[in-house]
């Protein structure tokens, strides 16, 4: 007993010592809390907003269940196909940005003279912002732009070409101000690839589009996945353009557009962050099916350090 | 350019029938690539001039150019946005952002670069989730709830909103970025009996100094970018120059097209000029890998 309340105050600190080793060993120590600001402001602004939405959209202002407004979306064809003409905009052109991204910056890997500045010139499209974008489409591929007095001067088309107010213009809005960023992506995990590789597959015997097709895209195809999500989120929330460029009570009647309108016009915030949750579930649906596509190719990390 | 990527000639061998033929077929494809690109670029470049011209035109109905020019346009928009004001909340909204989003962000980037924790992919997942997810997404929750703590509207409510994405892009770009300095050089400061505090302030701030630079340009450009989130939160005192733009362009009254123009040309050159201040600091294709540029062969 004495010898066990002797030994007592001795291993009391051993014992607090030995807890802190052991989480020290796994991994927790007092460095943790620097973490701590970032993660709490996540948790504030990000993920409280996300369930505060969540259960906002389950409480419907008109009343009627808590699935009404889902019930409603989906009933009413005005705002359900909200969704197919976000999808209809949005694939096709982060999928143009990522496709065309590829050749150019292949063409512009390892040491290309003029590299810096002929990649400062294709990335500063991203300083244009959608406003000039929208304006410069309507002014430079309007009825009475350049482009169709060009074209009809060359006599290639009899009546000038519908290039804005329709689909095609936020397409072009989305591609001049979206591949830039793809081009960027791209290119950074292009640059990642050890070139030695391909050499190695050179002195193989292998032709260039062997080399390609075999040894810089299986390695290039995570980046590719990410660089897609990435340009799938920008076209995603097209709002503006869609409505300077776009038919904004048509074809390209966005779903943000409908979110908003919800929200900040009829004040219905609950149809709003509706509409929200129903956008990020597609867009995880999405970036599922990327995920997806992206195992069936490649396991393995990315060429350089991520 | 395409030697470059060419394998080590053998010396004394030159080129064969074959190798030429290829590097010729090679030739014609980069060709044919750049001048598509050329091409598309030479459009872009006539799209914003077509807007810039207008901005300097008198009237333009129709001909190739307008049929004088002035540059009133610009007067007229600085006075109508009342654009001093919106210059001076875009600037304060963007400074504010780039150094909350550091002080917050890089400490934390340290510690996911460094450190093995339970629970560390989860964070991660946490930290990259507001990137994946559209900002209008959770921008109209956050406006709401920031509606109701009474911050939307405000200077704050602007800042704090735009903070959601910058924090984890801080997070994302810092974390790769001091992966690649040697942790010995810390472990050697320490052998050499600094203390942590010492360790950051003398030995990892200089180390850390190109990075965070970088990540300050780039959130810079993205905030002052950001649409989504601050037209969502932003009131009559606390517009940034995109929404005030996009205001311009769908607010009531009719506004000369021109003086649209002029302002669209204002935000995309003040745009460009932090762009190429940017590019100046950190070299584009090394956002996401770093890697050494290929030795001179």
């Amino acid at each position: 007993m004495t010898s066990v309340g002797a030994a007592a105050p001795a291993a009391g600190p051993a014992r607090r010592r030995t807890l802190r080793h052991r989480l020290a060993d796994r991994g927790i120590d007092r460095s943790l809390w620097l973490v701590l600001p970032a993660t709490a402001f996540v948790l504030v602004l990000f993920i409280y907003p996300f369930i505060y939405g969540l259960q906002l959209s389950f409480d419907p202002q008109q009343g009627g269940g808590p699935f009404a407004n889902y019930q409603k979306f989906f009933s009413d064809p005005y705002l359900r196909d909200t969704i197919w003409k976000t999808l209809r905009l949005g694939l096709p052109a982060a999928l143009f940005n990522v496709l065309a991204s590829v050749p150019v910056a292949y063409a512009m890997r390892g040491r290309v003279r003029g590299k810096r500045t002929i990649t400062t010139l294709l990335v500063v499209p991203i300083t244009l912002g959608t406003v000039l974008t929208a304006q410069g489409l309507i002014m430079y591929a309007g009825p009475r732009g350049w482009l169709n007095k060009v074209l009809t001067g060359l006599h290639l088309v009899d009546s000038p070409v519908t290039l804005v107010h329709n689909w095609i213009g936020v397409f072009l809005s989305l591609v001049i101000t979206g591949f830039p960023f793809a081009f960027l992506l791209t290119l950074s995990y292009l640059s990642g690839i050890d070139p030695a590789l391909e050499k190695a597959a050179a002195t193989l015997g292998a032709g260039p589009w062997q080399r390609f097709r075999q040894i810089t895209l299986p390695l290039l195809a995570p980046g590719l996945a990410i660089t897609f999500t990435l340009s799938f989120v920008l076209a995603f929330s097209v709002f503006p353009s869609a409505q300077m460029v776009g038919k904004p009570s048509g074809s390209t009647r966005v779903i943000s557009i409908a979110a908003y309108e919800a929200a900040f016009q009829q004040f219905d915030y609950s149809m709003g962050s509706t509409i929200a949750m129903i956008m990020a579930v597609i867009m995880l649906i999405v970036i599922g099916l990327v995920m997806v596509w992206r195992a069936t190719l490649y396991r393995g990390s990315t060429g350089g350090k991520g | 350019m395409a030697t470059m990527t060419e394998p080590v000639s053998v010396p004394g061998g030159g080129p064969s029938a074959t190798e030429d033929g290829v590097r010729r077929r090679r030739w014609g494809w980069s060709a044919l690539l750049w001048i598509v690109v050329a091409f598309l670029f030479v459009n872009l470049v006539a799209l914003v001039a077509s807007v810039v011209v207008d901005s300097f035109g008198k009237r333009w109905f129709g001909g190739w150019l307008p049929e004088g020019f002035t540059t009133h346009w610009y007067a007229d928009a600085w006075q109508e946005f009342d654009l001093s004001s919106v210059m001076l909340v875009t600037l304060e909204v963007a400074v504010a952002v780039v150094v909350i989003s550091v002080v917050i962000g890089v400490p934390a980037s340290y510690v996911l670069a460094r450190r093995e924790f339970p629970g560390k992919r989860v964070l991660m997942l946490l930290f990259v989730l507001p990137i994946l997810v559209p900002p209008i997404t959770y921008g109209i929750p956050l406006a709401t709830l920031l509606y109701s703590w009474h911050l939307a509207g405000s200077l704050s409510g602007v800042i704090l909103a735009n903070l959601v994405p910058a924090v984890p892009f801080v997070i994302l770009t810092m974390t790769p970025f001091i992966e690649q300095i040697d942790p010995k050089i810390e472990a050697a400061t320490r052998m050499c009996g600094a203390p942590t505090r010492v360790v950051f302030t003398r030995v990892l701030t200089p180390l850390l100094v190109p990075g965070i630079l970088a990540a300050c340009i780039l959130v810079l450009v993205r905030t002052v970018g950001m649409f989504e989130l601050t037209f969502l939160t932003s009131g009559p005192t606390s517009t940034t120059l995109v929404v005030s733009l996009y205001d311009a362009v769908f607010s009531a009254g009719i506004r000369a097209n021109q003086s649209v123009d002029a302002m669209a040309s204002i935000y995309t050159f003040s745009m460009m000029v932090l762009l190429v201040i940017a590019l100046r600091f950190v070299n584009p294709t090394q956002l996401v890998t770093r890697v050494r540029e290929e030795p001179a062969e």
